[in-house]
């Protein structure tokens, strides 16, 4: 099939993670946001664990990328 | 009242963008039938694993689950531990090199060339109608749920319409998301899209599970709030685990319900053969059986914090400020009070009273046990990532059961029966028109969906009637070369017929669960019995015809590095599952 299924996952997770990440950060000063969650800002470090999943996605499959172009 | 807020819906309709966006950039690949229907057998291990996880995690998995968890507390950790995971390894070890090798694209098609047409086609017709069925349930599911939830209330008002309008949106719109990828990238399309919505169900579900369990106390604390032996898989309810005595749980759960799941199912077996070589597909159900032991505390353990909450409450709050006084009242709906924890009770639609069992106690609606665990932990933000996380796998099952439709229908019913001789170009389009004719049926399945206590109930019924004296012919047929094609024929019509007649004599058990397990050891003991009783009457094909679809006569090549092999990485999670039975008994 025609491309890899990693780069399209890095890139969503990536961005969700990022999206979550970054509203995290502007509102960790709100602790009403944080109600249900316990008073833990979760957007911000799930945000995180995501993005850094989303990166690892891309880098495996741009490396695949490479890989191929040489052979 | 909870509202998406708009960083809900942007996380929401990512997710859609990124599912629509693979079958888009699939398209161009899906030129002929077999790219279509089988991926044109190109993808690697991982990737089918993944799908072969994500096709089996679907709706009714996630949704049922809860549900389960709430009512038989850990215990219902055997579905996926005893009712899964053995038969999982026997697929990818002994079933796979026939499968995979004989080179069918659908179980029927096997039937097919193992034993004749006609055990091809009862197969085939039984298969579409469990699909749609499936579909149809898992559907309703979706669309109740999220009606239950009263999130997307804003769409209805948005083309105003009346309330009550809102299941027939979702079904539709539902529908129509899984359709169009289905459309544009076939099974690569669903297996590719699989692998992610699987992957976003654990990115959406492990922190409700953190916070759920966080906000108990810890395990510790969950233990001290739920009935005694609610933690154990086995201990729990004096030695009956799931209302079942041994005997059921071994037979039933063990062999033939998990036999008729994992070894006839198209649903799941059609990723492992969309694999690029034998190895692959051989790894693939392997690969799925990793997350697949650790599921349950993704997936179980929210319904049992949800029933170990406290009750929500109407309650009335005085404050003076000022010499004035205030009353804050919080409303909490009536089917909520009437709960227990966060679950709701089911409610009688005809008088909007909580239903009443006829032990005296409130029915309660156990499917709703997950989603409102998601609904009162998550802030916004991850609201959005864990609604879709619960679409993410009702699209997975979804799209399992419309591609295993199409494939079905256009390789053992329209192929074989009505056009046999078409361009590859030809079945393309039948197949594509044959998953919006399984859609379509699907909705008219969900519109018609009957009321069940529980989701996994309905599903073990059919399973019972259909899927169990199937499974019966397909290892007959795999292992047995003297199995002979009336005698699967015959196995199959006497395995319907005892399970029809055993449902319908033990009608009225309150169990509905064990019932059902029992209904399918019948079905799958007369096909068993019948079919080997048959086959002695009847001449069997010679030996020579059989190579490739018999397992003692198919040729065996094994991987020389000896971790590499499917074998190792079997016993590994064999081990594995020991541990966490002996871990949390």
């Amino acid at each position: 099939m025609s491309f890899d299924l990693r780069v399209a996952l890095g890139w969503m997770f990536l961005l969700t993670g990022l999206f979550l990440g970054f509203f995290g950060f502007a509102s960790k000063d709100n602790p009403s946001l944080w109600v249900k969650s316990l008073g833990m800002d979760v957007d911000l470090w799930w945000g995180l664990v995501l993005a850094v999943f989303g990166l690892a996605m891309l880098a495996a499959g741009k490396r695949a990328q490479t890989r191929r172009i040489r052979l | 009242m909870l509202t998406l807020t708009a960083l809900d819906w942007l996380i929401l309709l990512l997710s859609f963008a990124f599912v629509l966006g693979i079958g888009w950039k699939l398209k161009s690949s899906m030129k002929t039938g077999p790219d279509f229907l089988g991926a044109g057998r190109t993808l690697p291990a991982w990737l089918c694993g993944l799908a072969f996880a994500g096709a089996s995690t679907g709706a009714l998995d996630v949704i049922g689950m809860g549900a389960a968890g709430a009512r038989f507390g850990l215990a219902a950790a055997h579905f996926y531990w005893l009712g899964a995971i053995p038969a999982m390894l026997f697929l990818g070890l002994f079933m796979m090199p026939v499968y995979y090798g004989s080179k069918a694209r659908s179980v029927p098609e096997f039937l097919g060339l193992r034993f004749d047409a006609k055990t091809r086609l009862i197969n085939a017709v039984l298969y579409l109608a469990v699909m749609v069925s499936s579909a149809g349930i898992s559907l309703y599911l979706m669309a109740r749920v999220m009606q239950g939830l009263h999130l997307f209330d804003v769409l209805v008002r948005l083309a105003s319409l009346p309330a009550q309008g809102i299941f027939p949106v979702l079904v539709g719109l539902l529908a129509a998301v899984v359709l169009a990828y289905v459309l544009l990238g076939g099974l690569a399309g669903a297996m590719y899209n699989q692998v992610l919505q699987f992957l976003l169900l654990v990115a959406g579900f492990a922190p409700v599970v953190f916070l759920g369990l966080r906000s108990v106390g810890g395990w510790r604390g969950l233990t001290a709030n739920v009935p005694a032996g609610s933690l154990h898989a086995w201990q729990g309810s004096g030695g009956h685990p799931l209302g079942m005595e041994m005997v059921g749980l071994g037979m039933g759960l063990g062999v033939v319900l998990a036999a008729a799941n994992w070894c006839a199912g198209q649903r799941v077996i059609q990723t492992a053969l969309a694999a690029k070589d034998m190895e692959s597909a051989r790894k693939a159900p392997l690969i799925a059986a990793i997350p697949r032991l650790l599921l349950p505390f993704l997936l179980i353990l929210p319904g049992l914090v949800a029933i170990a909450l406290p009750t929500p409450r109407t309650t009335t709050e005085e404050t003076v400020l000022g010499g004035a006084i205030y009353r804050t009242t919080t409303v909490v709906r009536p089917e909520a009070e009437a709960g227990q924890g966060l679950v709701p009770a089911r409610m009688d639609p005809m008088t909007g009273k909580p239903m009443i069992a006829a032990s005296g106690q409130t029915v309660l609606d156990y499917d709703m046990a997950t989603p409102n665990l998601l609904m009162h932990f998550l802030p916004t933000g991850l609201l959005g990532l864990g609604l879709a996380a619960l679409l993410a796998s009702f699209m997975a099952g979804m799209a399992a059961c419309v591609t295993a439709f199409n494939t079905v229908f256009t390789c053992d019913i329209y192929e074989t029966w009505l056009h046999k001789d078409g361009s590859g170009e030809h079945t393309l389009a039948v197949g594509r028109g044959a998953a919006v004719g399984g859609v379509l049926l699907s909705v008219g399945g969900a519109f018609a969906a009957v009321r069940f206590n529980s989701i996994l109930d309905a599903l073990a019924l059919v399973f019972a009637v259909v899927m169990a004296p199937l499974a019966a012919t397909v290892l007959l047929g795999m292992f047995w070369k003297r199995a002979t094609g009336h005698g699967a024929f015959a196995g199959l019509l006497a395995g319907i017929a005892a399970a029809l007649l055993h449902h319908g004599l033990a009608h009225g058990d309150p169990n509905d669960l064990a019932q059902n397990v029992w209904t399918a050891i019948f079905a799958f003991g007369a096909s068993l019995l019948v079919t080997v009783v048959v086959s002695f009457l009847t001449t069997a094909r010679p030996e020579a015809e059989l190579r490739e679809l018999v397992y003692g006569l198919t040729p065996r090549k094994a991987n020389k590095i000896w971790w590499k092999r499917p074998e190792a990485l079997a016993v590994a999670i064999l081990l594995a599952m020991i541990a966490l039975n002996i871990l949390f008994a």
